[in-house]
């Protein structure tokens, strides 16, 4: 409307200078008067474009301005929301369960190093306690520091321990498809690493993370730089290095790095209703002195055990989704798998419980395992999942072997079933039966009950 | 050999010319809308399809490949992607198309929302606090999108400015034009009682003068229950509604369960862009839309 009335202002204006000046430079004058409207619809234009920068930041009105674009449009401003907007994201993750299993002194996987006894448990998820038994209250604070980066703390909560699980920020656009996290975070390598345990759908960790770590994660504290390819297939590369003092390193004093990892994924849709992530990874760390105690022929009791020297990881993960039209809501199904094989060669030291040393030997293990699940979501409430875990505690050769250490031949394997159900995205009850055979000659059937419960502003997952 | 080379080069330095500038649309009616203004400059790649629900998508490994390739990222905003877009934008390792850039556009910022909660509260729901994002159904809210849409392609390409201007003169005039012709056939439909699945149709409702008696889902987000619906089936005697409708990415059951009961017509409305075989652009979404309304009515 005024743009018309504008424009008729201004031929109105030419044809009265024209009409002015009958016999000048007719095309020197028409070109000048040219260039005079196109400045004063440039600076009009402008002015527009400012006038409804202001009107779409105040109200945002539906269609009350002309048919103008905004010559330079930058983002309004953010909604409301005061001085709380700058707050980071808060989330609360409330956990806990009621598991009936058998007394078992001193749970592990039979064949396998589990980490120090002191500790073993310390953050193992769910622990070993039988009845009723609180989880881990996890705080997660999560906000954009600036326009480079974002930050995030994870922190778990337990009587009288706090346990930083995860104190990182990532950068939010280096260019290139490039991405730089650092701090402590859970390591990129294999699937279920990534991810927390109010995530899994199970209510413990497969046996292989708990052969591999220890805890339900590896945990590095050092950089990741990730790399996604400029390719219509997802192409993911990741490098990191990190300090190293997680099982199956130990903490030392050095400079560089004592933990390496790589990994490489690939991932696409098929059609509407399926998708796929195919990845591998590789980890690499040092242990000095790792202790551990095993049964010593020589003394006829335990010795202390401790381990120099590399291990080397490999992983495979595949996850597959499937959703009916691609919609999830209401029906979905999963598909993952993990497959590991860790080498371990060095040196093994072995004293009795005084101190008193008792030889070294050579150590070289070579062991694997790998877990199946499935998890199928019926009703838009309702979800089923079965896991299948084995692992092989393989070849473990402890070379002439003076303190004649005793290793187990075994290949603990356990059999899961669960059903959960969702109130909505926020809470969920889960039922798990599970037939547990990690521990050579002990056949335990363990149940187990078990909420999860989601507060505040919940991040969204990834795949 | 050398001319081989030459020629080699100079198809790797067009190259990025060729391909035209890559739009991500998290739905199916911005990735419409920036067809029509990019036209062929644009290559649009849509992250969703009209049977899958917005709010509930997977930040699957084939969108974080798109969303490090786009140029130019055009969502809903207002909450609607809120369980899957962040994870797309800080996977993808794009600069262009984090918040705050021109590669990214929210349309939620260029409309004004309606149903703006007083207060939050997760037992009330998936309540969307900015206020309901699918404001796409009132066809007045389509033009201020497009020119801010316009107005991000120039400035991420400027070479095709005179393009998309063009493009988006010839849209607004089209659209005006249909947009008079939606509201003389949509008149009769006003005041007209109805029910609806999810809150999802508001600003169709209210742009048409319908009346709403209320949704199947006894909360945003939360299934219907058997005891809701009976509810809902009881209160037809004393208010009755004449139509049900549904989008076409709900779920049947529901609808058609109370449809029978109350013998009221089960519409299934397109919802966005490729909702339903007629509805292959925006301007065939609000075809198809009234079309079916008042066909039911017949």
């Amino acid at each position: 409307m005024q743009k018309q009335w504008l424009w008729a202002a201004l031929a109105w204006a030419f044809a009265q200078s024209a009409a002015a000046t009958p016999t000048g430079d007719v095309n020197a004058q028409l070109a000048e008067m040219q260039a005079r409207i196109t400045q004063l619809q440039a600076a009009y234009e402008a002015r527009i474009a400012a006038l409804e920068e202001k009107l779409a930041a105040a109200t945002a009105p539906a269609a009350a301005s002309a048919a103008a674009v905004p010559a330079a449009t930058l983002p309004a401003p953010s909604r409301g929301g005061g001085a709380g907007a700058f707050n980071p994201e808060v989330s609360l993750i409330l956990q806990g369960a009621y598991q009936h299993k058998k007394k078992v002194a001193e749970r592990q996987l039979s064949g396998f190093w589990t980490p120090g006894d002191a500790h073993a448990d310390s953050h193992a998820h769910g622990g070993d306690r039988r009845g009723f038994n609180l989880d881990h209250t996890e705080l997660v604070l999560a906000a954009n520091i600036d326009s480079t980066f974002r930050g995030q703390a994870t922190l778990a909560l337990l009587d009288d321990q706090v346990e930083l699980e995860e104190a990182w920020f990532q950068t939010l656009g280096l260019g290139q498809g490039l991405g730089l996290k650092a701090g402590r975070f859970f390591s990129g390598i294999g699937y279920l690493n990534e991810q927390h345990p109010h995530q899994w759908d199970f209510y413990d960790q497969p046996l292989m993370y708990k052969a591999l770590f220890g805890a339900h994660s590896y945990t590095q504290d050092g950089v990741q730089l990730k790399w996604v390819a400029p390719t219509d297939v997802f192409v993911e590369l990741g490098v990191e290095a990190g300090r190293g003092q997680n099982f199956p390193a130990t903490e030392q004093d050095h400079n560089g790095a004592g933990s390496r990892a790589l990994f490489a994924r690939i991932g696409d849709d098929w059609g509407v209703a399926h998708s796929w992530r195919v990845g591998v990874s590789h980890l690499r760390t040092t242990a000095r002195d790792r202790e551990r105690h095993m049964e010593s022929e020589l003394i006829g009791e335990h010795a202390v055990a401790a381990f120099s020297g590399k291990s080397r990881i490999w992983l495979a993960d595949f996850v597959y989704k499937w959703a009916p039209n691609g919609n999830p809501k209401d029906r979905n199904f999963k598909f993952q798998a993990e497959y590991f094989r860790r080498q371990e060669d060095g040196r093994l030291a072995a004293a009795d419980e005084q101190g008193l040393a008792l030889g070294e030997s050579g150590y070289a293990t070579r062991q694997s395992g790998y877990y199946l699940q499935g998890v199928y979501q019926f009703t838009p409430h309702w979800r089923a999942g079965l896991r299948y875990d084995r692992l092989q505690s393989g070849r473990q050769d402890l070379g002439s072997n003076p303190a004649a250490l005793q290793t187990v031949d075994y290949r603990p394997r356990r059999a899961t079933a669960m059903v959960d159900y969702s109130f909505s995205e926020y809470s969920r009850l889960r039922l798990q039966l599970a037939r547990d055979r990690s521990m050579q000659g002990l056949t335990d059937h363990q149940v187990t009950l078990q909420y999860i419960m989601s507060l505040g502003s919940h991040g969204a997952h990834k795949f | 050999m050398r001319r081989f080379w030459l020629v080699c080069l100079m198809l790797v330095l067009s190259a990025p010319v060729l391909a035209g500038v890559k739009v991500l649309a998290t739905v199916p009616e911005w990735g419409a809308l920036a067809r029509e203004i990019g036209g062929a400059r644009v290559d649009v790649f849509i992250a969703t399809h009209a049977l899958q629900d917005p709010h509930r998508i997977e930040a699957r490994p084939a969108l974080i490949a798109r969303a490090r390739a786009a140029r130019l990222l055009i969502a809903t905003g207002a909450d609607l992607e809120v369980g899957w877009l962040p994870i797309l934008l800080r996977e993808s390792g794009n600069p262009h198309i984090q918040p705050g850039q021109p590669g990214y556009l929210e349309a939620a910022r260029y409309v004004v929302l309606r149903d703006v909660p007083q207060q939050v509260d997760r037992a009330m729901g998936d309540v969307h606090p900015d206020g309901d994002p699918h404001f796409h159904l009132d066809p007045r809210n389509i033009p201020p999108v497009a020119r801010a849409l316009a107005a991000r392609l120039m400035q991420v390409d400027p070479d095709g400015s005179a393009t998309y201007q063009a493009n988006l003169d010839a849209f607004l005039l089209r659209w005006q034009a249909a947009l008079r012709r939606w509201e003389a056939e949509g008149a009769r439909l006003a005041g007209l009682p109805v029910l609806q699945v999810h809150r999802a149709f508001g600003y169709l409702f209210h742009w048409l003068g319908m009346q709403s008696r209320g949704e199947l889902e006894p909360k945003p987000g939360i299934e219907p229950t058997s005891g809701h619906l009976a509810r809902i089936v009881e209160r037809q005697r004393a208010a009755p509604a004449r139509l049900i409708v549904r989008a076409a990415y709900q779920s049947d059951a529901a609808a058609r369960w109370v449809a029978e009961r109350a013998g009221i017509p089960l519409v299934v409305l397109p919802y966005t862009v490729g909702g339903s075989p007629d509805a292959g652009d925006l301007f065939g979404l609000f075809d198809a839309t009234l079309a079916r309304l008042q066909g039911a009515l017949r």
